[in-house]
């Protein structure tokens, strides 16, 4: 690395250009971008991911199926609740286990939790400022004090939800296989609603707002990946289906979906097998289960204008604020209907065997897979993260951008690229737990 | 203020989860009045505007895992005034530090399917190991209230007011009965720094040291009463080898029970 602590560079000639990015930001991690031209084709573009190696599915091996939900989250900060719940549910496959009732429904109101809190941040702080010009939300602050206040509000609604069902919101505490080793009384949980109805009220603004943003003339055919369950919008479970034929349990996804490691980025990129890319995410999930949205999601849909289908990269900061307004709505919900279990968990003892977790992360689905011993240690992992399966459809996306944008000003280009791949709310710290990327540097 | 009067603030990243600079972001009712006293001149996380270093205040998350970090953090370090790590990755080396404890070839080539890609330490180690540091922000993940004390120090030039007793103390002040004695839970609150709150025992279950060890911690003492309560010695080992396994009292203690 010449410059180790960050540089951005640019290359220019009349046809051929260099677009370089080499530290990426407003995304969870480390990462860069290089997009070359030639002869005015697009000849390469790679999202380089060099975010080091954590191992840990390799360290993993040896400890106590009881551990994996606290190890996992560690492998990210924004998301850890998607872990906890990936990893317990995938315990529990193994002892043939379904957790249901009131831990159930607690489970999905964390999760709203965690939805709101990541959304909220995408939107306003990570997303937004792209389309208006700024290079970040404080700055964005001085022309939009209104919207950023609103959306770090929104955001600490959805870390108060999550302090309250884990302990706290980074790595929460009390999500276990099984349940939770404590969960909230009626009482604490009615203590949330005017927040989360005064939520709501804001992500129905949140919507209005952002489909009023400047969007680009671009979209893609995606094959969009999602869960699928009989009654619900997804978060815990489901078939994992997709627009273009997949319709499988989550068992099958390592015969439908694999991962390869390649050189450029040595980033494990995820396609069909003998396919093409595809696309995890609220833009998959929107698309796949948009009649599992509630009234009054769907009506704010039709008013931004993307009822049902969008195939919108950009766009998909409409799409998370609808999942906002669901994941508020939802919440509600649970809160209303909620009478607290007597046990906390059920008591969860796999013999050996082997277990699949997938559960909806804010940025995609999050598969687990393990095997454990007679003594309860796990003997294998494998964890495929939805930035990992993300990134070959952002380099696709890129690929597409930069051959209809050839003639934009340089420095233009460059942010529209950075943009293109926000719009992923990429979490790097995710796909890297077991990657690392190379950066050719001359 | 205007931005050339305020200080400058960096935020790094190493090998880590991101959770110890979300929680920069997670003071929402400070942000803007932080964004008022200092200026954020680099945090890639929240913005894509560079202010070139010198850095009056730079918080480092992540730990130490790569030749190329290994300079980073020197170049860091010139940079910077004030330089506060923040988290268990940057204090101890984090989860990560577990590789410490084995073969790393074997790692790569069970997580990797062309491990001659991977270039890689063997180690994963804390800032510290590699330069000096002004200050260490304990935490699996840090605290929110304690990162607003530190950054508060450092504004007003004074001390940061961050204690080193053990997560008892927090119980007891919380006024949740001892795990250990009324659950028969094993808990590693008696050695472990206090700051999260003691919020594992007050949810029912057992500390397991996101903040590390206190100071002057008796792990011997505590381990027996562990193996009085049916720990074997791999259940020892594995207890002091989470999250902050390379600190060098937890380090000495699962070593200790493993031979």
């Amino acid at each position: 690395m010449p410059n180790p602590i960050h540089s951005e560079k640019k290359v220019s000639t009349m046809k051929n250009k260099t677009i370089n990015v080499d530290y990426l930001s407003r995304v969870e991690g480390e990462g860069a971008l290089r997009v070359d031209i030639q002869d005015n084709q697009v000849k390469d573009v790679k999202l380089n991911i060099f975010e080091p190696p954590r191992y840990f599915e390799a360290f993993l091996r040896g400890r106590d199926f009881r551990e994996a939900p606290d190890i996992t989250a560690r492998i990210c900060g924004i998301c850890p609740v998607a872990y906890q719940m990936s990893a317990s549910h995938a315990m529990e496959d193994i002892a043939g286990r379904k957790i249901g009732g009131p831990i159930r429904e607690l489970r999905r109101l964390l999760y709203c939790g965690e939805w709101i809190e990541s959304h909220a941040l995408h939107v306003f702080m990570l997303h937004a400022p792209d389309f208006l010009g700024y290079e970040d939300a404080l700055q964005m602050a001085a022309e939009y004090p209104d919207q950023v206040k609103m959306g770090l509000k929104l955001k600490k609604i959805g870390n108060a939800l999550m302090d309250l069902l884990g302990g706290r919101s980074v790595h929460p505490i009390s999500p276990r296989v099984g349940g939770f080793y404590k969960v909230p009384t009626r009482q604490e949980l009615d203590a949330m609603v005017d927040d989360l109805k005064w939520a709501k009220d804001a992500s129905l603004e949140t919507v209005k707002w952002v489909s009023t943003l400047p969007f680009p003339d671009f979209e893609i055919d995606y094959e969009f990946v999602a869960l699928r369950h009989p009654d619900e919008y997804p978060f815990n479970e489901g078939r994992i289906v997709s627009n273009k034929g997949v319709d499988i349990p989550l068992s099958e996804f390592e015969k439908v979906f694999e991962e390869e490691h390649v050189q450029h980025s040595t980033a494990l990129h995820a396609h069909r097998k003998n396919g093409g890319p595809y696309l995890v995410g609220p833009l998959a999930r929107y698309n796949l289960n948009y009649d599992r949205l509630t009234p009054t999601v769907q009506k704010a849909a039709e008013e931004a204008g993307i009822a049902e289908t969008c195939k919108s990269p950009h766009k998909s900061i409409i799409v998370r604020s609808l999942e906002l307004l669901y994941a508020c709505e939802e919440a509600l919900r649970i809160i209303d209907q909620y009478a607290k279990p007597e046990c906390p968990y059920e008591e969860v003892k796999p013999g050996a065997g082997r277990g699949y977790g997938c559960t909806e992360a804010p940025r995609g689905i999050l598969y687990h897979r393990y095997d454990i011993d007679d003594n309860g240690a796990i003997t294998d992992a494998k964890i495929v993260p939805p930035t990992s399966q993300n990134q070959e459809m952002i380099e696709s996306d890129l690929r597409s951008y930069v051959e209809n944008h050839l003639e934009m000003e340089e420095e233009e280009l460059q942010w529209k690229c950075e943009q293109i791949v926000r719009n992923y709310d990429p979490c790097i710290s995710c796909s890297t737990h077991f990657l690392k990327l190379d950066i050719n540097r001359k | 203020m205007d931005n050339n009067q305020k200080p400058k603030l960096a935020v790094w990243k190493f090998a880590s989860c991101d959770g110890c600079q979300l929680t920069l972001l997670n003071c929402e009712d400070e942000l803007l009045a932080i964004a008022d006293k200092i200026q954020i001149a680099y945090f890639p996380e929240a913005t894509r505007a560079v202010v070139e270093g010198p850095y009056d205040l730079s918080l480092v998350e992540g730990s130490i895992t790569t030749p190329e970090d290994k300079e980073r953090i020197q170049k860091i370090r010139e940079e910077s005034n004030f330089l506060i790590t923040i988290g268990a990755c940057a204090t101890s080396g984090g989860i990560q530090a577990l590789r410490n404890f084995k073969d790393v070839k074997e790692f790569t080539s069970i997580v990797y399917a062309s491990p001659e890609y991977i270039s890689t330490l063997d180690t994963s180690t804390p800032i510290a190991d590699h330069v000096e540091v002004d200050f260490e922000l304990r935490g699996c993940p840090i605290s929110k209230a304690q990162l607003l004390e530190v950054v508060n120090a450092f504004l007003f030039n004074r001390r940061p007011n961050i204690p080193s007793y053990s997560v008892c103390i927090e119980c007891k002040r919380r006024g949740t009965p001892c795990v250990m004695v009324s659950q028969g839970e094993p808990c590693l609150g008696p050695v472990t720094q206090a700051g999260c709150g003691a919020i594992c025992p007050f949810y029912n279950r057992g500390c397991y040291s996101c903040f590390g060890p206190k100071e002057t911690p008796n792990e011997r003492s505590l381990s027996r009463q562990f193996v009085k309560m049916g720990y074997t010695n791999e259940d020892l080992v594995r207890a002091y080898r989470m999250f902050n396994a390379q600190s060098d009292s937890f380090r000495k203690e699962s070593e200790y029970y493993e031979e």
